[in-house]
């Protein structure tokens, strides 16, 4: 009798305990920033996240130039620069392809603003940076190992 | 809400190039206290900036991006004495907007 009681117990509160987390972590700030790109922010590989981009197989392009150090001391701040010579450049990432998710940000670029991006990012290990870039409605990338002597994800 | 960014705008021959420091704690969530507990992620996922009010970049961030955010980018057109502004939400719904004029 009483294991049972317990079992009942312990499922009645899993199932609460999902539903809270549903409304604290899922549903409430998915409906505030519908436009956030979970499924690419949460993918771990590199394939993942350019599959959840819509960009399943980038071109490798000279005109995209991935800026940053060749190596970083401090994985925690690492300077990291998007340009592209390309023409109607929409949208540009920045992917850090051993980082526990790859994608680190997107930006998406309106006419007249220039494919030419600068912002920091945080670097778990020595890794290929990879920039996305979509021109035209077709995607190119190019890479830049950056070597990271201390990491920045936690450690 | 956050602390103030520090928004620099400056106009060159037509171009006008932004340049964002953003106050925010950017926790990525994998990282642990001294206690071993797991500090929740809290950072920002959305940023957009304005010229005037033209949108002229929107950004979605991962938790990777560093403490302290930095952001430059160009936009062509912006005058001197325009406004530029930036706002920001976080994944704990918080959201801060500052503004600069061109220089």
């Amino acid at each position: 009798m009483n294991n049972q009681r317990r079992n009942v117990l312990k499922t009645g509160s899993g199932a609460a305990l999902l539903s809270v987390l549903a409304a604290a972590g899922i549903i409430a700030p998915g409906m505030a920033l519908a436009e956030w790109n979970k499924t690419a922010f949460d993918a771990k590989s590199m394939a993942d996240t350019l599959k959840a981009l819509g960009a399943a197989a980038p071109a490798e392009s000279k005109d995209v130039q991935v800026t940053g150090p060749d190596i970083a001391e401090n994985g925690a701040v690492v300077p990291v620069g998007v340009t592209s010579t390309l023409p109607n450049v929409t949208m540009v990432a920045i992917l850090i392809e051993k980082n526990p998710n790859a994608l680190s940000a997107s930006f998406n670029l309106p006419a007249g603003t220039e494919a030419n991006v600068q912002t920091r990012v945080k670097m778990g290990q020595t890794s290929n940076v990879y920039a996305l870039v979509k021109s035209d409605g077709k995607f190119y990338m190019a890479n830049k190992e950056i070597k990271v002597t201390l990491g920045g994800c936690g450690g | 809400m956050g602390n103030p960014m520090k928004i620099r705008a400056a106009s060159k021959d037509g171009i006008t190039e932004v340049k964002v420091l953003i106050s925010h704690e950017m926790e990525t969530g994998q990282r642990k206290d001294s206690a071993g507990a797991i500090v929740p992620a809290w950072f920002i996922k959305e940023l957009t900036a304005k010229h005037n009010d033209k949108v002229v970049l929107s950004s979605e961030f991962g938790s990777s991006v560093s403490k302290n955010p930095y952001l430059a980018f160009k936009f062509k057109g912006g005058a001197k004495g325009d406004k530029v502004s930036v706002s920001w939400t976080d994944n704990k719904g918080d959201s801060r907007t500052d503004e600069a004029t061109i220089a």
